[in-house]
């Protein structure tokens, strides 16, 4: 049989094709498969992330207990910290993360702080802070005396000064 | 090992259940936390930041960040008259133990850094599994246990606000203490700060004072121009920081 040139020739034999096709639903059989082992249930709850991330990264334990948990104890401390100026300076920002005390208070003691070292955190003198920010040269200021020598660290105006004014 | 048909076919339920449950991740620690009823952002407010480091201390410590490495951190600008385009800028050590004073009349001051948890973030865009991503209450997060550690996000932070942690080789980066805002608990950096220059918002709880404070204020975000939708906002921003 002669062909005119580029005519269309049915295919004699499609066994061939058929294989083909078998291989790639295979392919796509197991490729849903393995997805659905593969893939956490919580993959695409909330977008294209784990879901189940979200819960876990928040069950994290936490360091700092925050001031309103010390204040259920410590609330002598409270009424006198309220009335002076370290109001609203939070707790742990000078003592450190108590998380541990709150669950154990008995055996779990936060150190002792040194005022020398601790009240220049903040304020030392410097010309990049906020100029309405109490400032003092501790060298000139305390020649190296702790500072609650002079100043009562939950409440820093000395009442003698407090009372004149 | 040997095996027969059998026992093999008796054997792959079992397998699957406990995979199920592998799978399944840890239960629910914050039971009346609803992540849609919240979108959270940060308000830093520069005119109060006294940058003592308290912040930069804290994060390391509630988020077992290693040294050398910040979730958040404190930069000093320094800028000479109009210098605008030449400022200096430092951060010793993050500036975890507060600054040394360089004395001087020039115009200084500090602005704290973080995550700016961005509504449009080009970080968890970039990311090729699914490792980072924004949660539904607006707080862009990563899954350690996706992450390949590929550092695409790290340079498509425009911030500069992500690093790889050098113990579990997965990005690392400020996750608002996730684990602790679902708590009903601030951040811990806004907790310890002393100033309050810095404050967790609740953009969606129409209680919250920064709505007060953004309708009163000339508030910034920073890099506006490429929006990226970020939720730290400043108060007091210089036209110099970027």
């Amino acid at each position: 049989m002669t062909l005119a040139k580029g005519a269309m020739v049915a295919f004699k034999n499609v066994a061939h094709l058929f294989r083909i096709a078998a291989a790639f639903a295979i392919g796509v059989i197991l490729f849903l498969v393995l997805r659905g082992f593969l893939v956490p249930k919580s993959f695409g709850e909330y977008g294209h992330y784990r879901g189940d991330a979200l819960n876990e990264i928040a069950s994290r334990p936490i360091s700092y207990a925050s001031h309103e948990v010390c204040e259920t104890c410590h609330s002598d401390v409270l009424d006198v910290k309220k009335r002076g100026r370290h109001a609203r300076v939070a707790c742990e920002s000078c003592h450190g993360p108590q998380a541990n005390h709150t669950q154990d208070p008995a055996s779990v003691v936060p150190e002792k702080l040194d005022t020398a070292k601790l009240c220049v955190r903040c304020h030392e003198a410097n010309h990049s802070k906020p100029m309405d920010f109490p400032q003092v040269h501790s060298a000139d200021h305390s020649s190296g005396l702790p500072c609650n020598t002079c100043h009562q660290p939950h409440s820093p105006r000395i009442e003698a000064e407090a009372k004149k004014k | 090992m040997n095996m027969t048909r059998r026992q093999l076919l008796i054997l792959l339920p079992a397998a699957a259940v406990a995979w199920e449950h592998v799978l399944a991740g840890t239960p629910e620690n914050a039971p009346n936390y609803k992540s849609a009823e919240h979108w959270w952002g940060m308000l830093i407010d520069i005119t109060k930041c006294i940058g003592c480091g308290s912040c930069v201390r804290a994060c390391q410590l509630e988020n077992h960040v290693p040294d050398g490495y910040f979730r958040t951190w404190v930069e000093r600008y320094v800028v000479q008259d109009w210098g605008f385009e030449h400022v200096h800028v430092d951060s010793p050590d993050g500036g975890k133990s507060g600054f040394p004073d360089l004395g001087g009349d020039a115009k200084s001051f500090f602005v704290p850094k973080l995550c700016n948890h961005c509504a449009d973030s080009p970080c968890t865009q970039v990311c090729p599994v699914g490792a980072t991503f924004v949660s539904p209450d607006g707080v862009v997060l990563v899954d350690p246990k996706y992450c390949l550690g590929c550092r695409y996000c790290v340079q498509a932070c425009p911030y500069g606000c992500r690093f790889i942690n050098p113990g579990t080789n997965t990005v690392d980066k400020c996750n608002l203490c996730y684990h602790r805002i679902t708590k009903d608990l601030t951040t811990a950096c806004c907790e310890v700060c002393p100033t309050g220059a810095r404050q967790l918002a609740d953009l969606k709880d129409p209680a919250d004072p920064v709505h007060e404070f953004l309708k009163t204020h000339s508030v910034q975000v920073l890099k506006p121009h490429l929006a990226t939708g970020a939720k730290a906002f400043y108060n007091g921003l210089d036209g110099s920081v970027r």
